[in-house]
């Protein structure tokens, strides 16, 4: 395919249902009400010159440049502000509106400096193109020398802007407010010296409130506001459309080319997640795929003391399937396992545990889902009948009251964030939905542009299941619930036992507020709203699911929602948003140790007896061991051996020293990953893997939607990871023959009653499907639970609130809460290695500013951060977003480990780690602790490789 | 905590956290029988009902009978 921008209609789609037809260059076209005359055209196939229009921002008519004539109008309005009429008759190229577009553009250049032969946006410059387009020969105007010649803004690593190029058409101002909603950009002063500016005047891009989401540098017609890449390489020659690998949002992206380079990332304007938006990562911070850094070639070695040894892919494939089973000859089979990565695809991580069931012969296989939403697994699969979120994103633009627990979407998930915010703003007229927030921090969207929580409950963290319970007391106390809902589509006995429950006056926000430290009069308020409010929709996080109570937390949710009917339409529903890209994926693909693909238990017989006939192997009928139970069973010592795909297990799993010492227990560690991982520092095989731009297959986001990631490039380490798995398969004996990913996606389909009409062929056609997809829902289902409950009856829970084992005390007195930012991803292993450090160089520690002066530390300060795991040191940043008594911390940086300070404390149903509760001490301190030392030691010898580079 | 403490307290979580569902021991039994694989079954049970409460030790005695009767 040949390079072609995508199209742009000049003004955003209409909505409405009522129909217009009308007639332009006399051609009849029918367009829904609302819609642009511009729009119409283009609908048309008509292009009318623009400069100021594009349709992601509502139009402005500042550039009169798409003049056009109507009959019965006097004079020439624009195109892009005049809505279709019945009837309308529209003329968009007359000698008259072919002067006065000359006039317009001569005035525009006069003021441009015509460089274009030199310019990055040469060939891609809409100023350009208008010029053509207009017919535009000669400036008759001298150029204007206010405005050339400044000084350019590099200052963001990812884009420049050079104010000498500009045309003020404000594009990037509506785009930074409208799709993205930071509103960083503004216009200094007006006519010929208008400038775009990022905050102050002091400001640069790099300083200002920008989020580097790119929405500005697309929108812009020019090449004032353009991509360094492009600068450096060149325009681009071809595209291809895939799919972001970095969050569970699961933005669309056209990959444009040049050869096998990448020059940029576009966001996708038919993406369904993300309509044509991206955030930093997606869209920019992709370096670390071509990083110095990456392993290209397998290495072994015999001990983890050993230096690596570089060998060749058939040797790596015969020394793992040797070590393998001598380990299972001399250990028993169940001493070998496997874990699967909510990174990779779902054709991948559903051939891992195919090799770990059939091949290995136990269902010793997790995800690092474990580790963030198995809580979400077990929860909603308990009450509703299935492990998912119940709505499409789109569904968000129809809430009336949004209630965000234990989640952080600016940061985790930027690009829902935006569309949340523009609901949240309201738009054309129509009130903005309402805001409840319930986090120990105030995050970034209780109060931004336009935007302000009716509610901010700041509970103390470990306390969601009784701030849950006491708004539930509200509600049904105050006889808020819907009855109606709950005799139709719940068991009602089931209710009524929970009603109960949650009725007792100990469950009353009064009797709770010493627990939760919520003011009990607004905890009532929110309670109030959510319950009365309209369509209200839940979206919750890790803060919910990382707890000792974080299944119970994700039921009390789901009581919320099925008490007063919020769920199986528009606009409301229960919605985790999850962290990795794949989290959705990995978990429908079989990873957990005990179920099957599709969520059905390993001992339920039918189930078994489909995979084993498909199969053609016997397979265990007991759950296999969890991660934290492999762990156990390492140290214990009869665990010995461990495939680990694209998961760093060693920095994102709790308590770093009880990781460590699992894997140093065991015999084979093999990890198969794009860099030497913290994980490598222990293992024995090393199989580089490939990344989402070198391999095909899919991915699941937040929404169910099943996307396609398609192969842009050849893979640098010569294999697809999925050919990884099978040619191991094969090294063990296995008869596995599959010649490309869709052929695994067919199996997957056979097998998966959720996934029946699923494809590669039918997501082709679709774009994207959202399971279920089977022949009741042909082309997927946008929103579950309509006419009922997939298990039958929604069910009740009793979700008792009781305190985690995690104490305060006099030796650690203030709580650790953990969490990540924007411009990094999970363990930073690829956002590190790119760019985005500029934004988030080293692990910061929130403080109150009251816990800070008491311990004299001061922002900036070195601190050791102690618990009863272990200790670290950071820096710290003193503010009044986290609550007196809580302190705050990311986990991007190897350096820093916060896991060496979180415990092994887990969620009672999931073993899901209690990140998000440690009682931990804060001291003043002057460098790394003893123990940061001796492992970035540990770490320097373990990545020797024997041809004497170091690989880190 | 070595493995067989860490059963232990995840058995006495499970049912503390079970308490309020209308069979307690049953539910307990249940859940452990659904998500711990046979080697830390056999732990516990060989480990006894020392140090869990009284619902965690009914529901793991019902399920090391079952195994035993089976
Ligand atoms: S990159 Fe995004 S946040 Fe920054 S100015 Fe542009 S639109 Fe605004
Ligand atoms: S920077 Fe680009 S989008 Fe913004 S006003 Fe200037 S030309 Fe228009
Ligand atoms: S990281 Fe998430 S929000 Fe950002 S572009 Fe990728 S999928 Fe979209
Ligand atoms: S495109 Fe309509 S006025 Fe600029």
């Amino acid at each position: 395919m040949t390079y072609q921008p995508q199209k742009d209609f000049g003004t955003p789609e209409s909505r409405s249902d009522e129909a217009v037809s009308l007639t332009i260059d006399g051609r009849e076209v029918t367009v829904p009400a609302g819609t642009s005359v511009m729009r119409a055209a283009a609908e048309q196939g008509t292009s009318i010159p623009k400069l100021c229009a594009t349709d992601s921002v509502k139009s402005y008519g500042s550039c009169r440049l798409c003049l056009v004539e109507i009959d019965g109008r006097r004079g020439t309005p624009a195109s892009c502000t005049t809505p279709v009429e019945p009837g309308m008759v529209v003329r968009t190229q007359t000698p008259q509106l072919a002067k006065l577009r000359k006039g317009v553009m001569e005035l525009y250049i006069s003021d441009h400096p015509l460089d274009c032969l030199t310019c990055a946006a040469n060939g891609d410059c809409e100023l350009q193109d208008q010029a053509g387009a207009v017919g535009l020969r000669d400036v008759r105007y001298d150029v204007q020398a206010t405005h050339l010649g400044q000084e350019k803004d590099h200052s963001n690593p990812y884009f420049d802007f050079d104010p000498s190029k500009c045309i003020a058409c404000s594009r990037c101002i509506r785009a930074c407010d409208e799709v993205q909603g930071t509103l960083a950009l503004t216009m200094e002063s007006r006519g010929w010296d208008s400038k775009i500016s990022a905050g102050l005047a002091s400001d640069n891009f790099l300083g200002s409130e920008c989020v580097s989401c790119g929405a500005c540098v697309q929108a812009c017609p020019t090449a004032t506001l353009v991509e360094k890449k492009v600068v450096e390489v060149g325009t681009p020659e071809r595209s291809v459309v895939t799919t972001c690998a970095y969050c569970g949002v699961g933005c669309t992206f056209r990959a444009e080319m040049r050869g096998e380079q990448l020059v940029r990332m576009v966001p996708y304007k038919d993406g369904k997640a993300n309509r044509g938006h991206s955030c930093v990562k997606g869209r920019f911070a992709w370096g670390y795929a071509q990083h110095q850094e990456r392993i290209l070639k397998p290495m072994i070695r015999k001990s983890i003391s050993d230096p690596w040894r570089e060998v060749e892919w058939d040797e790596a494939f015969a020394y793992t399937a040797s070590e393998l089973k001598r380990i299972s000859d001399k250990y028993g089979r169940n001493a070998l396992g496997g874990i699967t990565s909510s990174r990779c695809t779902n054709e991948e991580t559903f051939l891992v545990q195919k090799l770990v069931r059939a091949g290995f012969g136990n269902n010793n296989v997790d995800t690092c889902a474990r580790v963030c939403h198995s809580p979400t697994g077990y929860g909603l699969k308990t009450t509703f009948g299935t492990s998912a979120g119940t709505q499409d994103f789109d569904s968000v633009e129809d809430s009336d009251v949004i209630l965000i627990i234990g989640a952080n979407p600016t940061d985790g998930h930027p690009v829902f964030a935006s569309r949340m915010k523009r609901r949240l703003r309201g738009q054309d007229g129509r009130p903005g939905a309402k805001l409840i927030v319930i986090d120990p921090r105030r995050t970034d969207i209780v109060r931004s542009p336009h935007i302000e929580a009716q509610h901010h409950l700041p509970l103390r963290p470990g306390t969601n299941v009784a701030a849950l319970t006491a708004m539930a007391h509200v509600i049904v106390t105050e006889g808020l619930a819907n009855e109606a809902f709950i005799r139709e589509r719940c068991d009602w006995d089931e209710y009524s036992h929970w009603a109960e429950f949650v009725s007792q006056a100990r469950n009353s926000p009064e009797n709770l507020q010493p627990v939760t430290l919520v003011d009990a009069e607004e905890l009532r308020a929110a309670a109030r709203l959510y319950a009365t409010g309209g369509n209200g929709a839940i979206y919750y996080g890790l803060g919910v699911t990382e707890h000792s109570q974080g299944s119970s937390t994700v039921m009390a949710i789901a009581n919320l929602a099925m008490a007063t009917g919020n769920i199986g339409r528009r606009g409301v529903g229960v919605n985790p948003l999850r962290g990795q890209n794949n989290v959705q994926g990995a978990c429908d693909m079989g990873s957990f140790p005990h179920e099957l693909a599709g969520y059905r238990h390993i001992s339920d017989n039918d189930a078994r007896s489909l995979f084993e006939n498909d199969w053609g192997v016997t397979l265990d009928p007991e759950p296999g061991l969890r991660i934290p139970n492999m762990l156990d069973a390492a140290v214990d010592g009869v665990f010995k051996a461990l495939y680990c795909q694209g998961e760093d297990i060693l920095q994102s799993d709790p308590n770093t020293a009880h990781v460590s010492a699992g894997l140093a227990a065991m015999e084979c560690v093999i990890v198969h990953d794009l860099f030497l991982n913290e994980t490598a520092n222990y293992a024995h095989i090393f199989l580089p893997g490939s990344t989402f731009l070198e391999k095909n297959g899919t991915f699941t986001n937040a929404e169910r939607r099943i996307q396609p990631v398609r192969k842009v490039m050849t893979p640098m380490n010569g294999l697809e990871d999925w050919e990884v798995t099978q040619k191991l398969a094969q090294a063990m004996g296995l008869d596995w023959n599959y010649s490309h990913p869709s052929e695994i996606m067919d199996e997957i389909a056979r097998l998966t009653p959720t996934f029946a009409g699923v494809s590669f062929a039918r997501l082709e056609e679709a774009g994207s499907l959202q399971w279920p997809v089977n022949a009741d829902a042909p082309d997927g289902s946008p929103i579950m639970h309509i006419d009922g409950f997939v298990r039958g009856k929604g069910k009740f829970v009793v979700t008792d609130y009781v305190p985690t084992d995690e104490k305060t005390g006099p030796r650690f007195p203030l709580l650790l809460t953990t969490g990540r930012i924007l411009s990094h991803y999970n363990v930073g292993a690829q956002t590190r290695r790119t760019e985005n450090v500029a934004w988030h160089p080293e692990d910061l520690l929130e403080i109150h500013p009251v816990d800070a002066e008491d311990r004299g530390v001061k922002s900036g300060d070195w601190v050791k951060l102690a618990s009863r795991a272990g200790e670290t040191t950071l820096r710290a940043n003193v503010t009044d977003r986290v609550a007196p008594g809580v302190v705050y911390t990311t986990f991007h940086h190897a350096v820093t480990q916060a896991n060496v300070v979180t415990t092994d404390y887990s969620d009672w149903a999931t073993n899901c780690p209690e990140y998000k509760v440690t009682a931990v001490q804060i001291s003043a301190s002057n460098g790394p602790t003893e123990w940061q030392e001796e492992y970035e030691a540990l770490s320097a010898r373990s990545r020797r490789v024997e041809t004497g580079i170091a690989a880190e | 905590m070595n493995s067989v403490e860490r059963l232990v307290h995840m058995a006495n979580q499970i049912a503390t956290n079970l308490a309020t569902d209308a069979a307690p021991v049953a539910a307990v039994a249940d859940h452990i029988q659904t998500f711990w694989d046979p080697r830390m079954k056999k732990m516990i049970f060989a480990h006894g009902t020392d140090g869990l409460s009284p619902v965690a030790a009914a529901a793991i005695s019902l399920l090391a009978d079952a195994q035993n009767g089976s």
